[in-house]
C-alpha cells in the first residue's frame, strides 16, 4: 500500500517522496509509542517489570540464584552484552546444581512477545497455556522485561 | 523514485520537519499511529494530498508493513 501512495505522490508532484516499508508494525515492534485509542490501552512493553535480574552465559548459577532471590525474584533472564536474550531462568531451573555454568541450567531460546501486544491478549495467552511469565523483546530480540501473569490479570 | 527510511532516518527527518503519512484506513489511523503522523487513506490520496500537504517539504508515506 505505502510504495503505490509513494509513487501516486511523486506523480502528484511532490519532489521528495520517501516509503517507511517497516510501517507500524515495525515501530511498534520496536516498542516506539504511538498515538490514537489503543496507545491509552495497558500493552505488554508497559507492564513487563524492566527490573527482572539479567546474567551473562557464563555466570555460576549459584551466584545468579543468589542475587536474583536478595532482589526478591524467582527468575533470571540470560542476555548478552546488547541485551538479547538467550534464555531464562524460572524457579525450577535455578535450584539446579549451583556450581554449573548458567548456559547449562537455562531453558534456552524461550518465546518471547513484542512490546505492542495488548494486555488482554497476554492475559488470556497466558492463562491458557498455563505461563506464569513470558519474555518481552523488541523486534530485534532485545529485552524489555518479564511480564508475569499477575501484571496482566489486573 | 521515492526512497525507503528505516524508522531512525524517519524520527531525525520528522524532528526536521518532514511530513509523516499513515495511508491505512482511518480506523486504524484512529486506533494507532505513529506521533505528528496525518491520516490520508490510500483511496483519498489524490483528492487530499495536493491541499493537505506541502510539496516542498519531504513526505513520508507507511502503512502497516510493506503489504
Amino acid at each position: 500500500m505505502s510504495p503505490r501512495a509513494a509513487w501516486r505522490l511523486e506523480s502528484l508532484g511532490f519532489v521528495e517522496v520517501y516509503e517507511y516499508r517497516g510501517g507500524k508494525l515495525d515501530w511498534m515492534a520496536a516498542g516506539l509509542p504511538t498515538e490514537g485509542t489503543n496507545a491509552k490501552r495497558p500493552r505488554a512493553g508497559g507492564l513487563a517489570r524492566a527490573d527482572v535480574p539479567t546474567c551473562r552465559l557464563d555466570e555460576r548459577l549459584g551466584d545468579v540464584r543468589n542475587r536474583a532471590r536478595e532482589q526478591g525474584w524467582d527468575a533470571a533472564v540470560v542476555i548478552n552484552s546488547e541485551r538479547v536474550v538467550f534464555g531464562l531462568l524460572r524457579a525450577k531451573e535455578l535450584d539446579l546444581e549451583a556450581d554449573q555454568q548458567v548456559s547449562q541450567a537455562m531453558r534456552p531460546a524461550p518465546s518471547t512477545f513484542r512490546p505492542y501486544v495488548l494486555a488482554e491478549e497476554m492475559a488470556a495467552y497466558m492463562r491458557d497455556h498455563e505461563r506464569v511469565s513470558v519474555v518481552i523483546t523488541t523486534s530485534d530480540g532485545r529485552l524489555v522485561g518479564l511480564l508475569r501473569q499477575e501484571d496482566v490479570s489486573g | 523514485m521515492p526512497r525507503e527510511v528505516d524508522r531512525n532516518e524517519l524520527q531525525h527527518m520528522v524532528e526536521a520537519g518532514a511530513q509523516l503519512v499513515e495511508v491505512l484506513p482511518e480506523e486504524e489511523y484512529a486506533e494507532d499511529h505513529l506521533p505528528k503522523a496525518v491520516s490520508i487513506p490510500l483511496g483519498r490520496l489524490d483528492d487530499e494530498a495536493p491541499t493537505a500537504l506541502d510539496r516542498n517539504r519531504p513526505v513520508i508515506v507507511y502503512c502497516w508493513d510493506i503489504a
